[in-house]
């Protein structure tokens, strides 16, 4: 079976981020760059299924020099090799170009060249979940997102779909695009042996016009929508905050009250 | 007036709260159409028609909801190209968001996704970074595609005739691809969704245990709450992922939002920052969850929630 596994380079969950004024793009220069943490998820379960179907996780990264981290944390986890979309034009690239450039990279591939294409369900960085979605979209194939359990069988796959009051069990034949949740499996944690293969592995640098796209497509310049502006938001007010002596639920219901929430 | 398109969520005709809501912003922008999916329309007719639907276009089909999101994203295609909307709005659910981006993509259109505010233009407003960021930003190519998150706005009652127009779609066979083959609800008793609850108390790793989230779910009740879990929590199983609020869980804005245990990590709080009004109990007086609170009790949650629970079903007697 072959697999590609679609990751992105995020700031790090616990650094602040910050928009660039000059263009209200996220300053990435301004925070720890790390691989989004659902997509280790998706490694992990690209590997997990090669592991017991046999076959090659490609892993599909999209984003400046400095991702080669992320592609060799992920060949470090175990994938095979890797496909590294750069190209200056991409900066500020929205979903709907992100996913272009993704769906166009996959396409590359060939016939045949992939049997699911595996993704986080979203990015910590824009949390908008629309990209697996999309790539289904333009490449006309079946999508089993938001799943918390893959299951591959012949040519079928099927996921049990997370919904906010338990699950739906989705079938489809593949080729397809999954997309996976955290705690769908535990991720491992490179080797050391996996770091020193990591890096002899191939990774293929891949620019836009190898990618049959203009500049004007993607980026900033090729975004179906903007920014207007942005302003950090008012402060919260500092609340009040008292120490129990026996008083605390006492104190806490006459505020609950004092909001007619009780 | 143009029109604009808004995507009812509902289960047997049961409409969801945050179908109010898209409907209250569509009016701001031109005259609310209801797309209505599914079987219940009778049953959902009053509540669309009072937050005013000027018409339901009605796709009674069981085609559309036996596959995954893309039979519904062409159908919503082809409404865009019949009717020629200003805008179409969407609830920021799972389903919601991955509609919006396939018809995006259908459509030639840029999408907006967990907007907190639609105005006029339309421009959509945004909360990010756990909600220390305020964005607005406006679709420039194609029709503006915008989800919104449950409780950005109060649903505002504003009469409409809600006429039902039946339209049909031939699916392609791309959109049959994923078919649903089952359906399994995991037992929430009588709570509200988590997604759309008006109060929300959540519980963390000073819980405990597995067992001691009896605790949580009895305060919970006593408020006519939702609950919710932060990750420690989940991760430890003591409570099912569904529940999880933060980051890589739910993001939630109710009009409470209650923790108990949860210190508020980052994680946390990029799920939670935009709750109206948050109160918190823990045992440490350093947790960062206090930054955020309108109030707060530094002590055992093991004590104060219990009793807590005991005062708020008095007073509501």
């Amino acid at each position: 079976m072959k697999i590609v596994v679609c990751v992105k380079q995020v700031p790090d969950t616990w650094s602040e981020k910050k928009l660039d004024p000059s263009d209200s793009t996220l300053d990435r220069g301004a925070t720890d760059p790390v691989m989004n943490e659902m997509d280790e998820y998706a490694v992990e379960e690209a590997l997990r299924l090669k592991e017991a179907h046999e076959g090659e996780v490609t892993i599909l990264c999209m984003g400046p020099d400095a991702a080669t981290e992320t592609v060799r944390k992920a060949l470090s986890m175990g994938a095979d090799r890797a496909i590294h979309v750069i190209d200056d034009a991409l900066h500020g690239s929205d979903a709907v170009a992100t996913s272009l450039a993704l769906s166009k990279a996959l396409q590359r591939l060939g016939d045949g060249g992939f049997d699911l294409v595996i993704l986080g369900s979203e990015s910590s960085d824009a949390r908008m979940s629309v990209v697996p979605a999309m790539i289904a979209e333009r490449l006309g194939l079946p999508q089993l997102t938001f799943a918390k359990e893959v299951t591959v069988e012949g040519t079928t796959v099927r996921i049990k779909r997370l919904t906010d009051d338990g699950y739906q069990a989705v079938e489809a034949t593949l080729p397809a695009v999954v997309s996976v949740v955290e705690k769908i499996n535990e991720p491992r944690y490179p080797s050391f042996k996996g770091i020193m293969a990591a890096k002899k592995k191939p990774v293929d640098t891949v620019s836009l016009s190898d990618l049959g796209l203009d500049a004007a497509d993607v980026g900033l310049s090729g975004a179906w929508s903007s920014v207007e502006s942005f302003e950090a938001a008012a402060p919260r007010e500092a609340g009040t905050v008292v120490k129990d002596d026996g008083e605390g639920a006492d104190k806490l219901v006459e505020f609950l009250a004092s909001k007619k929430f009780v | 007036m143009a029109e604009v398109l808004v995507l009812v969520e509902h289960s047997d005709g049961e409409v969801k709260k945050v179908t109010t809501e898209l409907l209250t912003l569509a009016a701001r922008l031109g005259e609310p159409a209801a797309v209505f999916v599914g079987s219940g329309f009778d049953t959902a007719k009053e509540s669309l028609a009072a937050h005013g639907a000027a018409k339901v276009y009605v796709a009674d089909d069981g085609e559309l909801t036996s596959y995954l999101v893309a039979p519904v994203a062409e159908l919503l295609a082809q409404l865009v190209s019949s009717a020629s909307p200003v805008a179409v709005l969407l609830s920021s659910s799972a389903d919601g968001k991955e509609i919006a981006a396939r018809l995006a993509i259908k459509t030639g259109s840029g999408v907006i996704t967990d907007a907190t505010d639609v105005r006029d233009g339309p421009v959509a407003e945004q909360q990010v970074f756990g909600g220390s960021t305020v964005v607005t930003s406006k679709v420039g190519t194609g029709t503006p595609i915008i989800t919104v998150r449950p409780n950005s706005v109060a649903p505002e009652t504003n009469a409409g005739a809600a006429t039902r127009e039946d339209v049909t779609v031939a699916l392609s066979e791309v959109a049959k691809g994923a078919m649903i083959t089952d359906r399994v609800v995991e037992e929430r008793g009588e709570r509200p969704d988590l997604s759309e609850a008006a109060i929300v108390v959540s519980g963390g790793r000073g819980v405990g245990s597995g067992e001691n989230f009896s605790v949580i779910e009895a305060l919970a009740d006593a408020l006519g709450a939702a609950v919710g879990a932060s990750r420690a929590a989940t991760d430890a199983g003591w409570y099912p992922h569904q529940h999880q609020v933060g980051q890589t869980g739910k993001t939630v804005s109710p009009q409470l939002y209650v923790a108990a245990g949860i210190s508020g990590a980052i994680q946390h709080r990029a799920g939670m920052q935009t709750s109206k009004t948050i109160v918190a109990i823990n045992k440490d007086p350093e947790a960062p969850i206090f930054e955020l609170v309108d109030f707060g009790v530094v002590g055992d949650l093991h004590q104060v929630v219990p009793a807590l629970t005991e005062k708020v079903r008095t007073r509501k007697g």
